[in-house]
């Protein structure tokens, strides 16, 4: 690895921050003992968060479902392990604002007993690839990288596109990160079966393994393995974060650009981690659902560096705990790599399919530096690898003119870091970009929200209209009625009729009317002589007199209301079927 | 040189002293505690509360004709100042955060009425059945307070959950010494 | 420990280790061996100026903060750098209150009020020497022949401090100790019919060499244009600047140059000439790169300086003063938003869409 190939560039920017991969390159994948409580979180993926299938008290087994997905873009959650479901309860997850998620919380049996309904697809190779497809749905298998969007999305390609590359993200651009590097290493086999499903489900020929040259073993290995199959190759990429953004790789491999706001399948590539594809082999061959994943453990926080294999729902306080616990000088743990990761503030929160790191970060990594102001280097410029305005951006999203700071394309930011890395005024760009991003967002759903209200306003308006306006016709119908059976009573018994009917439902209403007054001038008498007691007993007991007669009333006029809720009900219904 | 010395102090002196005169002439006594609650007020003239800057609202208030929560930059700790040096109660501040309806369900007697108050059909419930709130569709109009004979609706903070949650603006360059 | 902390940190969390009192500070080693070879050329009353200017904008930096209510900002070397620029573009003979003067100016006017650090808009060092150079022109256009700190000639100390405090000069006679920059010989002959040529015989004789080493006439900071190359090359090396201004504003300026030369070389100067003598080079690698008020996109930045560099040539040719750089660059500062907005480099993946 010369100097000429480090400075040599496959995609504008990028930084090169210090690797310590050598802090756990070393290490092994280890199991780690069972937790013996799990905290799964229903939503470990990009898009709509599953329905919990199974309540408190349940026994669930290994690998059965617990979560369904809720809309298409979605992806199953499984037990990772068999036990009992304690409660389904909010608790703290890996989030940047440290809020809670609805998780299952599963006391472990010690006993790991696999579902037995699980089954692979024999002979993979000549089935359907749909049937793959929904086999990797069923698993919940999700992009591994970090970003968690569900895999056998990606492997269905929008009509008209054609995959004609599949890309293997094997770059691991993260400092400190080593569990790919590992993967590749030590489970070549895994990685290669997935590869040759995940083409026979893409129906593509040509593969390219994409790996930083900081990993020479696990380019060996995999240069290896795919020695005799001319369609599969592996290329060394110089190492340059964020060369595993999955746009970055495109470009550094194929030369070509994603368009903006497009799919990688819009120039005809698909990329996917080296991890998702091992778990894709697990799926196809076995059944085996994403249930655990490779995770790093490392940072100079941290008295072992480990290559942990955990389950989904391990407390990060265990991992730690497995790790030989924190150092002293521990500043910061972070989920995640150390360019995008995110911080923790509650060590309680649990690994999900997210979770690639776990660096425990001293003072010396940990970067913490007052802001100063801009003195517009262009720095960031040079580091941006979509060539965006980080200068004008963040001020922008300082002065919050979220309208200008789209159109600095903000929306095409993949908040990797590097202008923050490199700024000299420590200006924290991400996390400005990232407050004017959920910004707009809020306000978005606000407005959208209040689109719903006038909508719903308008649609109660309308019925409430029309209830009154067939009240007023049933009364109608009913006085017709009744006066015309009084009539005919009348004339049969020939009795002169003492009364208008209509006369006394006048009176009626004017009786009501003026108890309401009085009920009202009462009200505002006691209100105002609360104080003054001894009043008039007569007041007191007319006001009591008009009160009840108002509740009467009114009690009245709630039963009628309940009975037109029940058509309003229905009626709404009619319209809601009709929108 | 000294001509255009001359003259340029001249004027200098001319206007001085006609703003000296104009000040003596012309000033006007200020209400002491107007100044006083205007020190109090964070003198951004951003008007929020309504009034083209803090002295106008420190005159309302002085008058008795403004409420002191109205001054969303000071916060609650310029309200309770302001509130002190009035006399009066403090009140609360009208951006504590998003609320919604809720219905304290034990005291609830499904009556209805707020059900016909709610703008948005965001409360359920049939009568003598307990109502409740659809949480996602209230408006927090709080139209539904009134009707109620129990008393039983309260308005309570929208809890925050991560879905909604908004990263905070980072501080910026400069630190107050 | 359970919890971590309630504060909210984004990532990246880790930091590539620039920081804003490195680059200044780089900056500021980038002009020592210049700076140094001023001090020996023209003695010691060239030190003073330079600490007299650094220290007023550093006082004046400080009593802005104060009344900012902020943290001091003189440990980010901001202003420092910006008395130093500004001593290397005043002459060497600069009485102590036109030095003060200009040093509160350029932190006072030509940075604070515009907020501070990042938020001005022209170079503070360069508004202040072309707010000096319009108030006080005689004291500005002074050029002290230079006079070897070691030599039998030089300025003692005592003399030093008399001719910065008080413009004594003892037994010396004005006349005797300066003379004129090339750059205002070349004008002023050139103005009253000589060809280039006479008109720079004597004092210069086209040896360009000797110029570019330092042995003439000229503000602090113009003596050395080879010195002042090195310094800024350094800091192309240490990643500081880019080599887009300073080459565009070179070439800016030579280009033009160079080819009315070509059409008539009694008229016009060579393109060497224009630079090495003047403030070419100080400003091309100094003072147009200033990063708060140059462009921050490659295209605008090579836009700015062609731009800077043909205004400075127009300006040493046909404009009111022998020396033009400061104006130039001056002038270009208020155009850098523009520029920066009409040259917004090609984002990921944009010009595909466009194509589909």
């Amino acid at each position: 690895m010369g100097i000429a190939s480090k400075i040599r560039r496959l995609f504008h920017g990028g930084v090169h921050p210090p690797e310590y991969k050598d802090l756990s390159e070393n290490c092994g994948i280890e199991a780690m003992p069972m937790p013996e409580r799990l905290f799964v979180p229903l939503h470990q993926h990009i898009g709509a968060p599953c329905d919990p299938c199974v309540s408190v008290g349940d026994k669930v087994l290994k690998g059965q479902v617990i979560g369904k997905p809720a809309g298409f873009v979605s992806s199953p959650v499984h037990a990772p392990t068999s036990g009992t479901i304690v409660d389904i309860k909010e608790h703290t997850v890996g989030h940047p604002s440290g809020l809670t998620m609805l998780c299952a919380i599963i006391d472990t049996d010690g006993a790991d007993t696999w579902l037995d309904t699980l089954k692979g697809i024999d002979d993979p190779m000549n089935a359907e690839p749909s049937s793959l497809r929904d086999q990797i749905r069923n698993a919940g298998i999700v992009g591994l990288g970090g970003a968690t969007f569900p895999t056998f999305i990606k492997l269905s390609p929008p009509k008209g596109k054609v995959a004609e590359l599949l890309l293997i993200n094997g770059v691991e651009c993260e400092p400190y990160l080593t569990c790919d590097a590992r993967l590749m290493e030590e489970q070549t086999e895994r990685v290669i079966d997935g590869i040759h499903l995940t083409l026979h489900a893409l129906q593509t020929k040509k593969c390219i393994i994409g790996i930083e040259n900081n990993k020479p073993r696990a380019i060996e290995a995999m240069q290896k393995a795919v020695a005799d199959e001319p369609n599969i190759t592996v290329q060394a990429l110089p190492v340059m974060y964020p060369q595993g953004g999955e746009k970055q790789l495109i470009e550094a491999v194929t030369k070509k650009q994603v368009p903006s706001g497009g799919l990688p399948v819009d120039v005809g590539v698909i990329v996917h981690n080296v991890a998702t594809i091992a778990a894709i082999s697990d799926a196809i061959r076995d059944g085996k659902p994403l249930i655990n994943r490779l995770v790093t453990v490392s940072g100079l926080g941290i008295n072992r560096p480990a290559n942990v294999d955990a389950l989904f729902g391990t407390p990060v306080q265990s991992l730690i705990d497995h790790c030989g616990g924190l150092k002293q000088e521990t500043k910061r743990v972070v989920m995640g790599g150390p360019m995008m990761g995110v911080t923790l503030h509650y060590m309680e929160a649990p690994v999900t399919k997210g979770t690639s790191g776990l660096l425990a970060m001293t003072a010396k990594e940990a970067h913490e530096e007052q802001e100063r102001p801009c003195i517009r280097c262009g720095s960031c410029l040079q580091a941006c690898p979509v060539s965006l305005m980080p200068t004008e951006m963040a001020w922008f999203s300082r002065t919050e003119q979220f309208d200008m700071a789209k159109d600095y394309n903000l929306y095409d930011c993949i908040e990797c870091g590097s202008c923050a890395y490199v700024c000299p005024s420590n200006i924290p760009l991400v996390h400005y970009f990232r407050f004017a991003k959920l910004s707009i967002g809020a306000a978005e759903r606000e407005a959208r929200q209040a689109e719903i209200s006038k909508k719903r306003t308008k649609i109660k308006d309308a019925r409430v209209v029309k209830e009154q306006e067939a009240r007023a016709a049933k009364k109608a119908a009913m006085k017709a009625k009744m006066a015309a059976k009084r009539k005919a009573s009348a004339s049969a018994t020939k009795k002169p009729a003492a009364t208008d009917s209509t006369a006394a439902g006048d009176d009626k209403a004017a009786k009501a009317a003026r108890a309401a007054k009085a009920a009202q001038a009462a009200k505002a008498a006691r209100a105002k002589k609360a104080a003054a007691s001894g009043d008039a007993g007569g007041d007191d007991d007319k006001a009591a007199k008009a009160a009840r007669a108002a509740k009467a009333a009114k009690a009245a006029r709630a039963a009628k209301a309940a009975k037109a809720a029940r058509a309003a009900k229905a009626a709404k219904a009619a319209t809601e079927q009709s929108e | 040189m000294i001509e255009a010395v001359l003259s340029i102090s001249g004027i200098a002196l001319v206007a001085g002293l006609g703003l000296g005169f104009a000040a003596k002439k012309f000033h006007v006594e200020s209400d002491p505690l107007v100044s006083k609650l205007d020190e109090l007020l964070p003198a951004t003239n951003c008007g929020n509360c309504g009034y083209p800057g803090c002295m106008p609202y420190a005159e309302a208030l002085a008058n008795g004709e403004a409420a002191v929560n109205l001054c969303s930059p000071g916060g609650k700790a310029t309200m309770e100042a302001l509130a002190a040096m009035l006399g009066v109660e403090p009140q609360a501040l009208d951006d504590e955060g998003p609320t919604i309806a809720w219905i304290d369900e034990d005291k609830c007697i499904g009556c209805t009425a707020c059900i016909k108050a709610c703008p948005v059909d965001a409360i359920v419930g049939a009568n003598k059945q307990s109502h409740t709130v659809i949480t996602v569709e209230c408006t927090s109009c709080e139209k539904c307070i009134e009707p109620c004979p129990t008393d039983c609706i309260l308005m309570v903070p929208k809890v925050a959950t991560l879905y909604d949650w908004v990263w905070d603006k980072p501080q910026g360059p400069y630190t107050i010494q | 420990m359970a919890q971590m902390s309630l504060n909210v940190i984004s990532s990246p969390h880790v930091h590539g280790g620039d920081s804003i009192p490195k680059v200044m500070k780089t900056v500021i080693y980038a002009l020592m061996p210049a700076t140094a070879l001023s001090v020996v050329m023209f003695g010691w009353p060239a030190l003073l100026v330079i600490l007299l200017t650094t220290l007023s904008c550093m006082v004046t930096e400080w009593v802005f903060m104060k009344i900012r209510n902020r943290a001091s900002t003189l440990d980010d070397y901001s202003a420092a750098l910006t008395g130093l620029l500004l001593a290397l573009t005043l002459p060497p003979h600069t009485p102590w209150w036109v030095c003060v003067v200009g040093g509160v100016f350029a932190i006072a006017v030509g940075k604070q009020i515009y907020g501070g650090l990042g938020n001005n808009m022209f170079n503070p060092a360069l508004i202040a020497r072309v707010f000096l150079l319009i108030s006080f022109p005689v004291e500005l256009t002074t050029w002290p022949i230079p006079v070897d700190i070691f030599g039998p000639a030089s300025y003692g100390l005592y003399d030093s401090f008399a001719i910065i405090f008080s413009g004594d000069y003892g037994s010396l006679s004005m006349d005797a100790i300066t003379g004129a920059t090339p750059l205002g010989q070349y004008r002023m002959e050139t103005g009253l019919g000589k060809t280039v040529q006479d008109a720079l015989y004597g004092l210069y004789n086209f040896d360009h060499a000797q110029v570019a080493g330092g042995l003439v006439g000229g503000s602090i900071g113009e003596t050395s244009a080879a010195l002042l190359g090195l310094g800024g090359i350094w800091m192309i090396r240490k990643k500081l600047i880019t080599w887009h201004i300073p080459v565009s504003m070179i070439l800016g300026c030579i280009v033009p140059a160079g080819l009315f030369w070509l059409a008539n070389s009694t008229v016009y100067p060579d393109p060497i000439f224009h630079l090495v003598t003047g403030g070419l080079v100080l400003g091309a690698f100094f003072m147009a790169t200033d990063m708060v008020t140059s462009p921050v996109t490659f295209k605008g930045q090579l836009i700015f300086g062609f731009l800077c560099g043909l205004l400075t040539w127009i300006i040493r040719t046909w404009g009111g003063y022998p020396e033009g750089v400061s104006f130039a660059v001056v002038i270009m500062n208020t155009a850098v938003p523009l520029i920066d907005q009409y040259t917004r480099p090609t984002i990921y993946g944009a010009v595909k869409k466009t194509e589909q």
